[in-house]
Formats: C-alpha cells, sequence, structure tokens
C-alpha cells in the first residue's frame, strides 16, 4: 500500500484533518477522501482550470498540488465561497448572462474570476481575459462568461454590490 | 504503483541536505510538473519524497553584493510582482508574465523551472542571457558545502543537469546589469496561455553607437537543452546594427541552431523563426 500522510489544514474557514497518500493530489483530496464534489477534475494536468481552488489567498490548479502540502494552509473551494458577497455577485451575473452552459467549468471559472476580482476589483474585459487564460471552455460561451464577471466589476464601480 | 516509504518536510537547509545525503530522494517544491509526471508514469517517485517548502533560505528575492539572488522557491507570481526584478531584470519578468496561467504561475517555482532542464523552459533563456548562476548546496561529509555553477554549464541534455543526487538547487545569483545594458525576450508559441514555446530568444548586450557590445544570446526549443549561442553573439560582438548587418547575423543564428520536428513545429520552421525573430528583435535593439 502506498504511504499515508496525516495533515491538518483550514478548509473554507474550518479545521480540518485528513489522512491523505502522499502522492495524491489536492483534488482527489477534497474529491474523494472529503467529499467536496464542486470542485472538478477536467484535464489532471493544469491545462483546464477545472479545480481551480484557492490556498494562501491564491488560485491554484488543485490537481496540480500534492495534498500533503495543504498541510498548515488554508483552502477555499467553490463551496466555501457561499458566504463571500463578491462570490454572490458573481453567482447572480452568471446565472443572469446565462453563462452557463454545460457547468463543468463554471466551478473553476467562478473560483479564478473571483480571484481576478479580488486582486484588481476595476478589471476590464482584456484584464479579464488575461486572467481566466488557464480556464478552458469547450461549450466556447467565453463571452457570456466574460460579461458576466465584466458586470460584477462595473457594478463594483457603481458601488451597487456587493 | 509508488514505492514511496518516507515524506519529509524540512525545515531548514541542514535537515533538507540531510535527507538528500540519504539518498533516493524525489524534491517536491510547486510540484506543476512533478505531479502530472508522477501519475501519468513518466516519471516514478523515489523512496523519500521531500517538501522543500518550509526551508527558509530558499525564498526570497533580493540583492545580495553586485547580484540579485532570487531563492528557488520564488514562484513566477513572486518574480512576476517583484519591484526589483522589474526595475532591473524586465527581460525575466517578461518570460514569467507568459508563462503558463496564473494558477501555474502561483505555483511553479524558479527552481523547478530550472531543475526540469526543458529545452523549452520559460525563465531559462532571459537567464542564459543575464549571466544567471545556480547556488548549489549538499552536505557531504557532516557540514553543508555549497558551490556555483554559471547556468549555461548546468543543463547536460532534456530533463537532464548537473545537479548531484545529493544537491539541491538553493537558489540563482544574476549579476546587476549596468545602466548601458538593453535585453529582449521574444517567446513564441501559438495562442498566448498555457503555450510550450515553438521557439524563444533572449538577447542582452551593451548598446553604444548602434552596435551591442559583451553580448548574450540564448535561444530556447532549438536544440537538447536551452542555449547559448556563441556564433551569432561573435556575429553581433561590435557590429553597427544596418539593414545588412542584421541580415548576416540572423543568417548565423539560423544555422547555428539545430532543433527538432515535433507536435509543435518542424525544423525548418523553428529555424526560420529563429532567423526572423532574431532580425525583428536587432531592428528593434537599432531603433532605440
Amino acid at each position: 500500500m502506498s504511504l499515508k500522510h496525516e495533515i491538518e489544514f483550514s478548509l473554507n474557514g474550518v479545521k480540518r484533518r485528513a489522512t491523505v497518500r502522499v502522492d495524491m493530489s489536492a483534488l482527489d483530496m477534497l474529491r474523494e477522501v472529503i467529499g467536496l464534489t464542486g470542485t472538478k477534475y477536467g484535464c489532471g494536468e493544469g491545462e483546464c482550470g477545472a479545480c481551480t481552488i484557492l490556498v494562501d489567498g491564491l488560485s491554484l490548479n488543485a490537481c496540480l498540488m500534492f495534498a500533503v502540502d495543504c498541510q498548515g494552509r488554508e483552502l477555499v473551494t467553490i463551496e466555501g465561497l457561499a458566504a463571500d458577497a463578491r462570490a454572490d455577485a458573481l453567482r447572480a451575473a452568471f446565472v443572469e448572462h446565462g453563462a452557463v452552459q454545460c457547468g463543468y467549468c463554471t466551478p473553476g471559472m467562478v473560483m479564478q474570476a473571483s480571484h481576478v476580482l479580488a486582486a484588481h476589483p476595476h478589471a476590464d474585459a482584456a484584464a479579464i481575459k488575461r486572467g481566466i487564460e488557464g480556464n478552458l471552455c469547450r461549450c466556447t460561451g467565453y463571452k457570456k462568461i466574460v460579461d458576466a464577471i465584466a458586470s460584477v466589476n462595473s457594478a463594483d464601480k457603481e458601488g451597487v454590490a456587493p | 504503483m509508488t514505492d514511496i516509504q518516507h515524506y519529509v518536510a524540512p525545515t531548514s537547509l541542514e535537515q533538507a541536505a540531510e535527507t538528500l545525503r540519504a539518498g533516493d530522494v524525489t524534491i517536491l517544491a510547486g510540484g506543476t510538473d512533478l505531479m502530472p509526471q508522477s501519475q501519468s508514469g513518466r516519471l516514478k517517485i523515489k523512496r523519500t519524497l521531500m517538501n522543500i517548502h518550509h526551508v527558509p533560505e530558499l525564498n526570497g528575492i533580493a540583492i545580495d553584493g553586485g547580484a540579485i539572488r532570487i531563492g528557488a522557491l520564488a514562484t513566477m507570481t513572486d518574480m512576476l510582482q517583484s519591484k526589483l526584478l522589474q526595475q532591473h531584470l524586465p527581460i525575466l519578468v517578461e518570460a514569467c508574465d507568459h508563462f503558463a496561467s496564473d494558477q501555474i504561475r502561483n505555483a511553479a517555482t524558479l527552481g523547478g523551472n530550472i531543475c526540469n532542464a526543458s529545452p523549452a523552459g520559460d525563465t531559462l533563456v532571459p537567464l542564459l542571457a543575464l549571466d544567471a548562476e545556480v547556488e548549489l548546496a549538499s552536505k557531504p561529509n557532516g557540514s553543508l558545502s555549497r558551490r556555483r555553477m554559471p547556468l549555461s554549464e548546468f543543463f547536460i541534455g532534456p530533463g537532464r543537469t548537473k545537479l548531484g543526487a545529493t544537491e539541491l538547487l538553493t537558489g540563482v545569483r544574476i549579476p546587476l546589469p549596468g545602466p548601458a545594458r538593453t535585453a529582449r525576450f521574444f517567446k513564441f508559441g501559438t495562442r498566448p496561455a498555457l503555450d510550450i514555446s515553438t521557439v524563444s530568444i533572449a538577447i542582452a548586450g551593451t548598446l553604444k553607437d548602434g552596435a551591442l557590445s559583451q553580448v548574450r544570446v540564448a535561444f530556447g526549443a532549438v536544440a537538447p537543452v536551452p542555449m547559448r549561442a556563441p556564433r551569432t553573439e561573435q556575429a553581433l560582438e561590435g557590429r553597427r546594427l544596418d539593414a545588412a548587418s542584421i541580415d548576416a547575423i540572423a543568417d548565423v543564428a539560423r544555422d547555428e541552431v539545430t532543433p527538432i520536428d515535433d507536435v509543435r513545429a518542424s525544423a525548418w520552421y523553428r529555424k526560420e523563426l529563429i532567423h526572423n525573430i532574431t532580425k525583428r528583435m536587432l531592428a528593434h535593439v537599432a531603433q532605440t
């Protein structure tokens, strides 16, 4: 059997312990050990961004991160964004703009969009496109996705939401 | 199946070097290459997996003597956001900006990019043109031993370097460029994000009276290793840049590289790119 290791970290604001195989990815840990399936497996090699999570405030591909490397760090997944006002606005904007087709890329897109807007609250369409270049939408509905993210940005500017 | 017997996360360079001395160790830093390579079976993790994230000495970007020292754990994002690098080594920052995607830039480390020794490694070409040296540490007989090596001597083949089995790359040192130093970088790929270079080029030199001296030219993805191009450097050295000389120098560059055909481009196409982009970059230098 593969070597296992016990780790402790913060997941969506709550302290967690988990016993993980040392060669396991953070994505497998989230989905299979912890049972949070909002973070999606797309390509498994960092090309598609469906597994984007936040680690210590930075967006990462959970499929490229070793689960053991989560020790002592703060993870936020799509499930944890529920408590976040900007994410709420993003979710509403994705619905309003029809930015969801098959929906598989959506959790990763929302995670990355949330990270882009946190770093650059007034990001324009070009900066948003640049920001989500590591997220693929195989339905190719990029225009509506960018529009949705930009609408949250302009709402921010007018002081309407979040 | 994996045969990993130990997982260690040392908190000092001493401990890390001690672990390496015991042998049969795979080093984990950003994980962005190690994870897909180990999952796909292209690389087998050895008996001991050592996570070096908690070794403080591997962090930081700072001026040290007449050089800028970048710790092996600096991520592409750390470098992209570093005011020091933006000011003194803009071509390295440019290479980090063209690196993969935001998610990968937030995890991938400079040490990892160097030790993976891909002929197309994004930071390697500017580092070569900037005369970077690698800092290596090991603990052969109870005490820490350090050595430095020019990056241009470090690569020996695709994925292969002169890093000893018990050595750790701790950082990179780049001499602070003088005020008259100019440098250019270009990466050619088919899309801006997440693309592996078809070719990349870095050129550095001291510009005076329309000619470059102490020239450094480096090419990526056109040889088994990221390479310095001594013949192109020689052709460029001290020569006044005009249309005719730029043409001649670009010809030398095309003849100096030895690319292969692969999924990204044919060897012929890569040679043409080297010729045309070198020409374009030199024309740009000549106009400044």
